[in-house]
């Protein structure tokens, strides 16, 4: 049994990773947003899910009048990643210029904020169906094949006890971009002047607001930056796993949510490791839980597996891996 | 010349007034304190100064332009800033950050720019973090560039917070109890240093301070409130003598005992 378990680890390996990454940048806008507003913004897992949409419409648009021929894939890919980050860049100032800001300014408690995000969340949902519906009649779009050239990795030869590996090169693409993304984004948040007051208002929102930050600029950089990230981990999902439906955002978004927990929310380092973590566990599980109990259980208990290690995290470390206890002045 | 003009002041809670028809005028380059019994509504009218509250009538003109309707931001921008009687530093954040945040109006760069990690902005982050080290130095904070700000022993705190509000380059820097919690060494080496900003930086102080000795010792001239009003006003010497702001603090037999 352990042998089997340990055949498969590189293969588990690849596949946890590719979702970790994305649970990663998903999470990261979690934990931003809830960072510089105490607020669990529910719409984020749908900002993603546009993303993939509107990668999936620049793609089809593309297709159609020729384009995808004339030129290099990675090419297309970026211009289609750019374009997509940008859109729900600027969806996201917008949810947050409409539906948040009004409730701060009245002060209004901040349930009712957790409430709006709730149903913006269906809003994006059903708009994204209704205009794929109307374009392609269907709402589950099958992106043409990207990157799909597959490699082994010959792990074999090198460690007998372990199986080889195969992954797309959308592996690499998803990897490498999504490590991009988190390094410039920790860059930004630790070294610039525009990071520093961003941490700044996250501590003491008035404060900043008597140091010259201009908090509402502050806020929608904030989400400007998170949904971006989010909308092209939307194009990255859409690569890697073909498939998307409007529904996609709500499942992931819900686990990314998980991982920003798990990493300490508030934290943006936490939410990159917890994402790449409940990425691996949740394969490891999905690989190896019709083996640990006998069949008793197939894959499809993945996500009970990698919860039950959640909760067990939390019972010892509240704060999360990477936040840090809350110390009680008395 | 007068850089500050506070005309009629007035600010309700409620049924409860804070402050009612405060004027003041202070003259450009002065140090200014502001005293009363606890409760007199000092931090009320610095809060209106800068903008956290709106005042419920009367004007503030900055160099003749009214700052009431502004943001704190704005108000920060037009440069007027501020330290806090409790003390509040980004706690999390280095000692440095914490000089960098009081630049950030200063630096000209945009969040895109920022983003695309642009050449010139990098070199202006760069002189940024040199100059907000020399602000450290000059107010003594160079050993604690990296150190959390929450880890500081309380006057260099106090420090700190002058440090960040003079990194925004002001024209007037409201002090809310400097010396408050400060020792006898701490309180001398402090009133030098406001002494010096004054000088060196060209800065006009408005202060409000408990500590008589410090008070009576640096400022051109002092404002006396008492329940929200303005009960006296002029230099240290008449404020030593006037026998409202003797009861205001001790009481009417006191006054009259004396």
């Amino acid at each position: 049994m352990l042998q089997q378990i340990i055949q498969t680890l590189p293969q588990v390996l690849v596949d946890g990773l590719t979702l970790g990454f994305i649970y990663a940048v998903v999470a990261i806008g979690y934990t931003m947003v809830y960072g510089i507003l105490e607020l669990i913004n529910f719409a984020h897992g749908d900002i993603f899910m546009t993303g993939s949409f509107v990668g999936a419409g620049m793609l089809f648009f593309l297709l159609s009048i020729g384009f995808m021929s004339s030129v290099p894939s990675l090419i297309l890919f970026i211009i289609i990643i750019l374009v997509a980050a940008i859109v729900t860049g600027v969806l996201g100032v917008g949810i947050e210029r409409v539906a948040y800001r009004p409730l701060r300014r009245k002060n209004a408690p901040k349930l009712i904020a957790l409430i709006t995000s709730i149903g913006i969340s269906f809003i994006l949902e059903d708009a994204v169906r209704f205009i794929a519906e109307l374009k392609t009649g269907n709402y589950i779009l099958t992106a043409p094949p990207m990157f799909q050239h597959r490699f082994v990795l010959n792990v074999h030869s090198v460690f007998p006890f372990f199986n080889n590996a195969t992954f797309q090169s959308s592996f690499l693409v998803v990897s490498i971009v999504t490590i991009i993304m988190l390094i410039s984004l920790d860059i930004f948040v630790n070294r610039t002047k525009w990071g520093m007051a961003m941490r700044a208002v996250a501590q003491d929102r008035e404060t900043a607001s008597l140091m010259s930050i201009n908090v509402n600029r502050v806020i929608s950089v904030t989400f400007f930056i998170g949904s971006a990230l989010g909308g092209a981990t939307g194009v990255l999902f859409l690569i890697q796993y073909g498939t998307i439906d409007p529904y996609i955002g709500f499942i992931l978004g819900i686990k990314a949510f998980t991982a920003a927990v798990l990493g300490g929310i508030g934290n943006i380092r936490g939410a990159m490791f917890g994402g790449i973590l409940l990425g691996v566990l949740e394969m490891f599980a999905a690989a190896n839980l019709s083996i640990i109990t006998n069949n008793a259980m197939d894959s499809g208990y993945k996500d009970v597996f990698a919860f039950i290690i959640l909760i067990l995290v939390l019972i010892f470390k509240p704060e999360g891996l990477f936040g840090k206890a809350a110390v009680e002045k008395v | 010349m007068n850089i500050l003009e506070i005309k009629n002041l007035t600010k309700k809670f409620g049924g409860l007034t804070a402050t009612s028809d405060i004027s003041m005028s202070v003259e450009k380059n002065s140090i200014t304190a502001v005293i009363g019994p606890n409760g007199a509504g000092k931090t009320t009218f610095f809060n209106m100064i800068t903008a956290v509250y709106k005042p419920t009538s009367g004007d503030i003109l900055l160099n003749g332009k009214s700052l009431v309707g502004l943001k704190p931001h704005q108000v920060c921008h037009f440069g007027i800033t501020r330290t806090f009687q409790n003390i509040r530093l980004f706690s999390e954040q280095t000692v440095l950050e914490n000089v960098l945040v009081g630049m950030h109006q200063r630096l000209k760069s945009h969040w895109v720019g920022t983003l695309l990690h642009l050449p010139a902005i990098t070199r202006e982050e760069e002189q940024a973090k040199v100059e907000a080290y020399k602000i450290l130095e000059y107010v003594g904070l160079e050993d604690f560039v990296n150190e959390s700000a929450g880890n500081l022993p309380y006057g260099a705190q106090r420090r700190l917070e002058i440090a960040r509000a003079i990194a925004s380059q002001p024209k007037i820097l409201l002090l809310d109890e400097p010396a408050a919690g400060m020792n006898p060494k701490e309180t001398k080496s402090l009133t030098d240093l406001i002494h010096d900003m004054r000088t060196r930086l060209n800065v006009t102080i408005i202060l409000i301070e408990h500590d008589m000795k410090l008070v009576m010792e640096i400022s051109d001239y002092i404002y006396v409130l008492d329940h929200g009003e303005l009960i006296a006003s002029g230099k240290p010497d008449d404020i030593r003598n006037n026998k409202r702001v003797i009861e205001a603090y001790l009481g009417k037999e006191a006054s009259s005992l004396g």
